[in-house]
């Protein structure tokens, strides 16, 4: 019988490594953090979950010794955040091009300077070419069944990638929401052990991580650039055998109320829940709107999203970090790219607000929603523009 | 000689070969020999981690490989957290039964570079944290597989591409950083230096540090005649001057007990040293007396430390 508790997002991916029984987690205590190592170091000094817990000295050392780890055939998990994924950053490309299927949730938060510990996406942005498989959760059940899954994802034969878990720092991370917790059976079912095929081993010597030069180099990426995009394919499928199992299931890209809706707003992560809220009223009102919560990031779900906007007029993509100097919110850009070779394409217009814990109310949707359709209507060509900041941007013509 | 080497040779130490040949490293490499003398003495329940370096490139490039243990290269800096792994993962994993309990050692191996400078942060966590593996430095003094750059190993009046010697230089300024002692100084049960020109005494070196339960350090000058500008035939004998000079004595401390390996009476001048080598070539006098009054205030001190443990 599964359980229905009161989890914060933080404890829910704790209780999420813990029941999938991991063996090594290497973590970094700052820049910044969350519950999550901490948990889990409780879990470990309890003994309720035998683990290698590895207090290391940065998020560097954090990311390089899970390398190593899962190099072994350890299931391997770390946490960090923010400046933390940055401090990381040559390493995330290390871990994805070597095949290393290791686990992180990354509470996505701002970026310094200034210095900022609250929420916004510039962390998960900044990693979105590292070659990671990177999935956004809307509340602390996802936070846990995200988790779960991204070890399955991870560690399947045929994609063997690391995935990154985001959830909102704070919005998520330090909130307590109901989390239904399955059956250990019933993870046992959804997630076999990890027997990694290149492990290093003195019986059956391998060398992992020679280098490449130039006649060899682009054939490797090339590799490592199909993987990932085959790996689509079974990741949807195990968000099948997961709600089959569990009872809920996920999609790359979650359509919310779009039938027939000319208008659709398409966020990501816990603004998704908020702006779901918008949509209801707005529905209410006899308005033609609908939600796209984007749960994939990487491998990006082109042809999933084509779909979900067939028939719309407009689509407003709401943005949680600035490309500096770019063409909109890194978001925008690729849903545009996305759709550019479409021969009916909607429309689409770039909305930012929600940097470094600038919260966003219902009322800021509103004002997305109602702007951005304005905007459609009129053919303007900015941009962007920006909800919620003091000192608006409009007229940003590139 | 060559002919007692091979009658006798084989009862001092085994003729298999883990690094194998075809490797690329320059002729007359000290470190290739240090390499491949400390592979002999690792044997083959080993797992290697290899920062970026000379060691990386002349052994790893696709699709051929040197290495006949298993063996893995992630980054330049961040080798001493990637042994971490290793072996907090093999721990674990014979813990809970999940992998045949076995004696596999975990080594780590980088250049001067990957240790002194940019990998201190990650070696300083892995001493720390008590990993039971080998850390092996390999220093040559220098960035040499990218061009003879200087480190903080290089020393002191040595002239590298990014403190050349010139009409108002000496080339490096400063002095050779003492990565043993910042070792010694996170008190882990092993720290020692060695030298090809000593081999038995590398390889036991090695070999102890890799038996010794918790994090041990071996600390290996490795001469380069690419970097160092000598003659290809000359590794050896500059390792060995090296250590009678004084300016790299070969001691090891075990759990605090420092011990001197090869004690000389009288130390011989470090003129015969540095005249061996392109590098110093430049140095008037004035700089070697200087030098010579260094290395002979740290032997005093190293000896110090060493009467401390005598009686």
């Amino acid at each position: 019988m599964s359980k229905r508790v009161g989890l914060e997002a933080s404890h829910a991916a704790a209780e999420a490594a813990r029941m999938a029984d991991v063996d090594v987690i290497a973590a970094y205590p700052i820049t910044p953090q969350t519950h999550i190592p901490e948990r889990l170091a409780e879990m470990v000094a309890d003994g309720e979950l035998r683990a290698a817990y590895v207090p290391v000295e940065s998020e560097h050392s954090a990311m390089s010794t899970c390398l190593g780890a899962a190099a072994v055939g350890a299931r391997t998990f770390t946490a960090t955040a923010g400046p933390g994924l940055e401090y990381m950053h040559n390493v995330l490309y290390v871990a994805s091009a070597m095949r290393l299927p290791v686990v992180m949730t990354v509470a996505n938060r701002a970026l310094s300077a200034p210095l900022s510990i609250w929420g916004d996406h510039s962390d998960a942005m900044s990693v979105r070419d590292t070659g990671w498989i990177q999935v956004f959760c809307q509340n602390s059940q996802e936070a846990f069944d995200m988790t779960l899954w991204a070890f399955r994802v991870g560690e399947d034969p045929a994609i063997l990638l690391p995935v990154m878990v985001h959830f909102d720092g704070f919005h998520l991370t330090h909130v307590t929401e109901p989390v239904v917790l399955p059956e250990q059976e019933e993870v046992d079912g959804f997630l076999p052990s990890f027997q990694y095929p290149f492990a290093l081993d003195p019986d059956n010597p391998m060398t992992l991580g020679a280098f490449a030069p130039p006649d060899i180099y682009s054939e490797a990426k090339l590799a490592q650039e199909m993987a990932i995009r085959k790996s689509k394919a079974v990741l949807n499928q195990v968000f099948n055998e997961f709600g089959d199992i569990f009872g809920r299931y996920y999609r790359a890209v979650e359509p919310y109320k779009t039938e027939g809706a000319k208008t659709l707003l398409l966020t990501m992560g816990s603004y998704s829940e908020t702006a779901k809220t918008v949509i209801d009223t707005k529905k209410d009102k006899g308005e033609s709107v609908g939600l796209i919560n984007l749960r994939l990031w990487r491998p990006f779900p082109c042809e999933e999203l084509r779909q979900a906007v067939k028939g719309a007029e407009t689509v407003i993509v709401f943005d949680r970090c600035i490309s500096f100097g770019g063409p909109g919110g890194p978001v925008s850009s690729e849903i545009r790219s996305a759709l550019y070779g479409e021969k009916e394409r909607p429309k689409a217009v770039s909305f930012i607000g929600g940097l470094g814990g600038r919260d966003m109310s219902a009322k800021d949707f509103e004002h997305v929603i109602d702007r951005g359709r304005e905007v459609a209507e009129k053919g303007l060509v900015e941009l962007y523009e920006t909800v919620g900041i003091r000192g608006e941007v409009t007229g940003i013509r590139g | 000689m060559k002919e007692n080497f091979i009658k006798f040779g084989k009862n001092l130490v085994t003729t298999e070969e883990f690094l194998a040949e075809g490797h690329t490293f320059c002729t007359g490499c000290g470190e290739a020999l240090a390499l491949r003398l400390a592979c002999k003495s690792l044997g083959r329940n080993v797992i290697i981690a290899n920062a970026t370096g000379c060691t990386e490139v002349c052994t790893s490039p696709l699709p051929v490989t040197s290495w006949r243990v298993p063996w893995i290269h992630t980054l330049f800096e961040n080798t001493a957290a990637t042994a971490s792994g290793i072996e907090a993962g093999l721990k674990v994993l014979m813990q809970k039964g999940k992998m045949p309990e076995k004696d596999i050692k975990c080594v780590a191996v980088a250049g001067d570079g990957g240790t002194t400078d940019i990998g201190i942060q990650a070696l300083s966590g892995a001493f720390e944290r008590n990993h039971d593996f080998l850390y092996i430095c390999f220093d040559n003094e220098a960035y040499m597989n990218t061009g003879i750059q200087r480190s903080s190993a290089t020393p002191y009046g040595a002239s590298t591409t990014t403190a050349p010697a010139g009409k108002q230089s000496i080339g490096q300024t400063t002095w050779k950083k003492n990565l043993p002692e910042i070792a010694v100084a996170h008190n882990i049960p092993y720290v020692a230096t060695a030298s090809p020109g000593y081999p038995f005494d590398l390889m036991n070196k090695v070999k102890k540090g890799a038996d010794i339960k918790g994090p041990a350090y071996v600390h290996i000058l490795s001469p380069c005649p690419t970097g160092w500008r000598h003659a290809t035939d000359l590794a050896i004998d500059i390792g060995r001057l090296a250590v009678e000079t004084g300016i790299f004595p070969l001691y090891e401390v075990e759990n605090g007990r420092y011990k001197l390996n090869v004690d000389r009476s009288k130390l011989k001048p470090v003129q015969d040293y540095l005249k061996t080598q392109g590098r110093f070539r430049h140095l008037l006098d004035e700089e070697i007396t200087r030098i010579q009054e260094h290395v002979d205030e740290e032997y005093a001190k190293l000896k110090a430390k060493i009467a401390c443990f005598a009686a």
